[in-house]
C-alpha cells in the first residue's frame, strides 16, 4: 500500500505555485502589449536581421515548396505600402497575445493525453486478457485518474481561449473565409462543446466502471471471476468507442487550429503519441515505486516488456509521422504542404529535434535487449521520449497559434510545472487508495511469476 | 586417450525432458547436446549456452543495407541519371531524401532478415546436401534425445538417467573424426 508522502504533496504544490504564478505574469504582461510596442519592436528586428531576411530569400538552393511559400510570404509581408505594415504588426501582436493560451494548451494537452493513452493500454489489457501486465493495472489505473481532470481542463481552455487559440471561432474571420465557411456545420462552437462532452463522458464512464470492476474483483471470492468478466466486456466495448472519439477529438482538439489543412490519419498519429508517452509514464511511475520497495512483485521481464512497447511504438510513431509527411510532401498540394512549410521554416530545430528525440534515440537505445531491462536505461530513454512528445505537441499547437513568435520560455515551462504538479498529485493520490498489488485478478498469479 | 562413449537418452515429454536436463545439470554431468522436434522453451538457458549474438549481427547486416541503399540510390537518381519525377530536384541528395526513405527502409530490412538467416544456417552448421546430423529420426517426430558424454560413470549416469524418465537408453561409440 503506498501512502502519499508529505514530501510529494509539497513537491506537487510547490509545482504548481510556480508553474501558475509564471504563467499569470507572463499572461499580463502579453496583454499589456500595445500595437505601439510590437511595431517598435519589429522595426528594431528589422534593423538587426533585416539584411540577413533578405538575402535569404534569393539562396536558391532552396527546395521548390520553399520556395513556392517564399513568394506567398514575399505578398504578404513585403508588400510595400504603410496600411500593411500596420497590419503585419496587428497580426504579430495577436500572435504574442496567444501565446500564453497556447502555451497553457501544449502543457495540459500533453498532460491529459498521456492519461488518455493508459486508459487505452489498459483496456487492450482487459479485453485481450493479458497474461503478464496485471501487476502494473493499478499503476496504469492511478494515471488515468487523471483523464478526468486533465481533460475537462483542456476543454475548458480551448473553450476560455476561443479564437486566440481556434480562428474558426472568430466570426469576422469565417465570415471573409469560404474554405470555413463550408465546414461550418462540424466547426461550431456548440457542437464543439457537445462532442467534448460526449468524449470526456465516455471515456470516464469506462475508466469509473473499470475501476469499481477492478477493486471488487479484489473483494471477491477467490472462485467468482464475474467482475473481471464485466471488466472484459466494457473494455472491449470501450476500445471501439475510443478509437473513434480519440480520432474525432484530434481533429477537434488539434488538427481544427489549422481549420484550412487536414491529413487523413491525423488521429493515428495522435494516438502513436499518446500511446508511447502513456506507456512511458507507466514505465517511470513503476520503476519508481520499486526502488521504493513497494512493487516487488514487479520483475525485470515486466520491465523488459514496458521498454519493448516504448521501443515499438517509438518506432509505429515515426512510421505515422513520416507517412503523413512523406506523402504531403510529394504532392505538394498548396493548402497541405503550408502546414510542413511553416514548420521547418519557422520551427526547424524543435520539428526536426524531436525526430531525434522520438524516434533514433530511443531506436538506438532501446535497441539492445538486455539494456531493456536496466531501470536507468528505461528512465534515461524515457524522460527523451516524453520531452520530444511534449515538443511533438508543441510543433502540432503553436505554428497555427503563434506563427513564428515562438520561444520555450517562462509561459511555456510555467505551464509544464503546473500541469506536471497537477499530475503528480492526481495520480499519486490515485495510488494510495488502493493496493498496488490487484490480488483478485484471475491472471495475477501469471502476471507475478512472468518471465522472459 | 579420449573416450569417445556417449549415452543417448530418449523422453517423450518436453517437460520430462526440461526436469530431467536440469537433474543432470544439477549433478553436475556436462550435456553434449539436446535434439527436440520443436523448440523448447528455456532449455537453452537450461543446458547453460551462451546467449546468442545474432542480434549483434543483424544490426550490423542493417546498417550495411542502410549503406548499400543510400549509395545505391545516390548513384542512380542523382549522379548518373538524374530524373526530374513529381517536379522534385534532381540535383541534391538531401533535397530529394523522403522519397528515398521507404527504399532506405526496405533495403536495411532486406539485408539484416536475408543475412540473419544465412548466418543462423551457416553456424548451426547447415548446408545444401548437409547430411541430418541428429542420431536417431524419432526426434524429427515425437522423440526428444540428450546426448551425454561418458567417463567410466556409465552405471551411475543410467540409473540417473532412468530415475528422470528417460523412455529409452542407447551406448553409443562415436566415431566422428
Amino acid at each position: 500500500m503506498y501512502k502519499l508522502s508529505k514530501r510529494l504533496k509539497i513537491l506537487s504544490l510547490a509545482l504548481i505555485i510556480i508553474g501558475a504564478t509564471g504563467w499569470f505574469s507572463s499572461y499580463t504582461s502579453s496583454h499589456h502589449l500595445t500595437l505601439e510596442d510590437v511595431k517598435t519592436m519589429l522595426a528594431e528586428e528589422d534593423t538587426h536581421h533585416g539584411g540577413d531576411h533578405l538575402s535569404s530569400h534569393n539562396e536558391s538552393s532552396h527546395s521548390e515548396m520553399i520556395q513556392l511559400h517564399q513568394d506567398d510570404h514575399d505578398v504578404s509581408s513585403h508588400a510595400k505600402g504603410e496600411h500593411h505594415k500596420s497590419s503585419h504588426a496587428e497580426h504579430v501582436l495577436h500572435q504574442m497575445h496567444n501565446r500564453p493560451y497556447a502555451a497553457l494548451y501544449v502543457a495540459a494537452f500533453f498532460f491529459m493525453m498521456i492519461s488518455l493513452g493508459v486508459l487505452a493500454f489498459y483496456g487492450i489489457q482487459y479485453a485481450s486478457q493479458a497474461g503478464w501486465s496485471p501487476v502494473l493495472f493499478r499503476v496504469m489505473e492511478a494515471i488515468t485518474y487523471y483523464l478526468l481532470p486533465g481533460a475537462i481542463i483542456v476543454l475548458g481552455i480551448a473553450i476560455w481561449a476561443d479564437k486566440h487559440l481556434f480562428i474558426w471561432m472568430d466570426p469576422h474571420v469565417v465570415a471573409h473565409d469560404e474554405l470555413i465557411q463550408g465546414k461550418s456545420s462540424w466547426l461550431n462552437k456548440k457542437w464543439f462543446i457537445i462532442r467534448g462532452i460526449l468524449f470526456i463522458l465516455g471515456w470516464s464512464m469506462y475508466r469509473f466502471f473499470s475501476r469499481k470492476f477492478s477493486i471488487a474483483q479484489d473483494n471477491s471470492d477467490i472462485n467468482d471471476n464475474s467482475y473481471f468478466k464485466k471488466n472484459f466486456k466494457i473494455s472491449a466495448a470501450f476500445l471501439v468507442f475510443y478509437i473513434y472519439s480519440e480520432s474525432v477529438m484530434s481533429w477537434d482538439w488539434i488538427m481544427s487550429l489549422d481549420p484550412h489543412w487536414f491529413s487523413t490519419l491525423f488521429g493515428w498519429y495522435v494516438f502513436a503519441s499518446m500511446f508511447v508517452s502513456g506507456i512511458t509514464v507507466i514505465a517511470l511511475i513503476t520503476i519508481y515505486l520499486k526502488t521504493k520497495g513497494l512493487m516487488d512483485f514487479v520483475n525485470d521481464s515486466h520491465l523488459h516488456d514496458l521498454a519493448k512497447f516504448m521501443f515499438g511504438i517509438s518506432v509505429f510513431w515515426a512510421y505515422l509521422w513520416f507517412s503523413q509527411f512523406m506523402l504531403i510532401w510529394y504532392a505538394n498540394i498548396p493548402e497541405e504542404v503550408t502546414y510542413f512549410i511553416t514548420r521547418i521554416e519557422d520551427y526547424k530545430l524543435p520539428f526536426f529535434g524531436m525526430l531525434v528525440l522520438n524516434f533514433i534515440f530511443p531506436f538506438l537505445v532501446l535497441m539492445n535487449s538486455d539494456y531493456k531491462r536496466v531501470p536507468w536505461f528505461i528512465v534515461m530513454a524515457g524522460v527523451v521520449i516524453l520531452f520530444g512528445h511534449y515538443l511533438d505537441v508543441f510543433n502540432m499547437i503553436m505554428p497555427a497559434t503563434v506563427g513564428d513568435r515562438w520561444f520555450i520560455g517562462v509561459p511555456e515551462l510555467s505551464a509544464v510545472l503546473l500541469f506536471s504538479g497537477l499530475f503528480l498529485l492526481v495520480v499519486f493520490y490515485s495510488l494510495s487508495k488502493a493496493p498496488l498489488l490487484p490480488k483478485g485478478n484471475p491472471f495475477i498469479k501469471e502476471s507475478k511469476q512472468f518471465h522472459y | 586417450m579420449k573416450n569417445n562413449k556417449v549415452i543417448h537418452a530418449l523422453y517423450t515429454d518436453d517437460d520430462v525432458l526440461m526436469a530431467a536436463v536440469k537433474v543432470v545439470k544439477a549433478e553436475n554431468h556436462y550435456i553434449e547436446e539436446v535434439y527436440t522436434p520443436f523448440p523448447v522453451h528455456g532449455l537453452d538457458k537450461a543446458i547453460g549456452l551462451e546467449p546468442t549474438r545474432i542480434a549483434i549481427a543483424s544490426f550490423m547486416y542493417g546498417c550495411v543495407g542502410l549503406t548499400v541503399a543510400v549509395l545505391m540510390m545516390n548513384y542512380i537518381m542523382i549522379e548518373d541519371w538524374p530524373q526530374n519525377i513529381g517536379g522534385k530536384p534532381s540535383f541534391s541528395f538531401m533535397e530529394n531524401l523522403p522519397a528515398f526513405v521507404p527504399i532506405m527502409f526496405e533495403l536495411t530490412v532486406f539485408f539484416a532478415a536475408h543475412l540473419m538467416v544465412i548466418t543462423f544456417y551457416l553456424r548451426s552448421r547447415m548446408w545444401p546436401f548437409k547430411g541430418a546430423e541428429n542420431p536417431d529420426p524419432r526426434t524429427t517426430d515425437d522423440h526428444f534425445l540428450v546426448e551425454i558424454p561418458i567417463n567410466e560413470n556409465e552405471k551411475e549416469l543410467k540409473s540417473l538417467l532412468t530415475k528422470t524418465g528417460a523412455v529409452e537408453l542407447h551406448v553409443i561409440e562415436k566415431n566422428d573424426n
